[in-house]
């Protein structure tokens, strides 16, 4: 089974984000597959030298696929190359086609 | 036979950035010959509301035609246009209970109304469905 989970909240405004941290290891640990989908707010932690940013690369050495938004890091003055390490910019269209194409479970915080 | 995704959503006009990436998820969906189906719910019922208005934004000095003010109306209008270029569906169901509570059913064509049935008929019938919650405040 592959989960995939959208965290369009950050952090810094959203206590509970590290439920979908919590739960995409879960899922990881259980041997599902996993993508976290960050998008809105929720591409903010993935800043490299973000707090936050090592929970992130944490995720990724555990397995779990870390996307973010391009056009919400587009918005937000986010390049490429200033991301956590392997936290990997799509697009819409990936995140759609994967949603529709892969039938993952999703679902959105 | 084109593939199908299934939206709820929540969000009511101009309060959120979801209402903003819901768009573009049905835009990329219908652009890449997918069929999508909407099931608004809640306060998102107003997104199809004939009777918005843009206005001009006194602030910026900007004049009605200058400041371009988009409505939800116009944007989903656009994506049943879509939809019929592109030679798939759009299905959007408008939760009726919500309509009536909040007096928002005089809406674009396009919509229908329904209910959770409706909803669940959506899901049944596509390859993934996606329910989009609103933000609560913690």
């Amino acid at each position: 089974m592959n989960y995939l989970i959208v965290e369009s909240r950050d952090p810094f405004d959203s206590a509970d984000t590290g439920f979908t941290h919590r739960t995409a290891t879960d899922l990881a640990a259980r041997g599902h597959s996993v993508t976290l989908f960050l998008v809105q707010n929720g591409v903010l932690p993935a800043r490299k030298g973000s707090k936050f940013a090592a929970q992130l690369e944490n995720l990724i050495k555990n397995k779990i696929v870390v996307w973010a938004d391009d056009f919400s890091l587009k918005e937000r003055a986010i390049s490429a190359d200033a991301l956590a390490t392997g936290v990997k910019p799509v697009s819409i269209d990936t995140f759609v086609k994967t949603l529709v194409e892969n039938k993952p479970t999703a679902f959105w915080h | 036979m084109a593939k199908t995704l299934t939206l709820a959503i929540m969000d009511p006009p101009y309060e959120s950035e979801t209402t903003t990436t819901q768009f573009r998820m049905i835009h990329s969906a219908l652009t890449q010959g997918y069929n999508v189906n909407v099931f608004a719910y809640e306060g998102a019922v107003a997104l199809t509301l004939k009777t918005q208005a843009p206005h001009p934004n006194p602030a910026h000095g900007t004049n009605l035609s200058e400041e371009q003010h988009p409505t939800t109306k116009d944007w989903i209008a656009s994506l049943f246009e879509l939809a019929k270029e592109k030679n798939v569906t759009l299905d959007w169901i408008n939760c009726g209970m919500c309509v009536d509570e909040r007096g928002v059913g005089d809406w674009i064509p396009g919509p229908r109304r329904g209910g959770p049935d409706g909803f669940l008929k959506q899901a049944e019938s596509s390859d993934n469905t996606l329910v989009i919650p609103t933000k609560r405040s913690n």
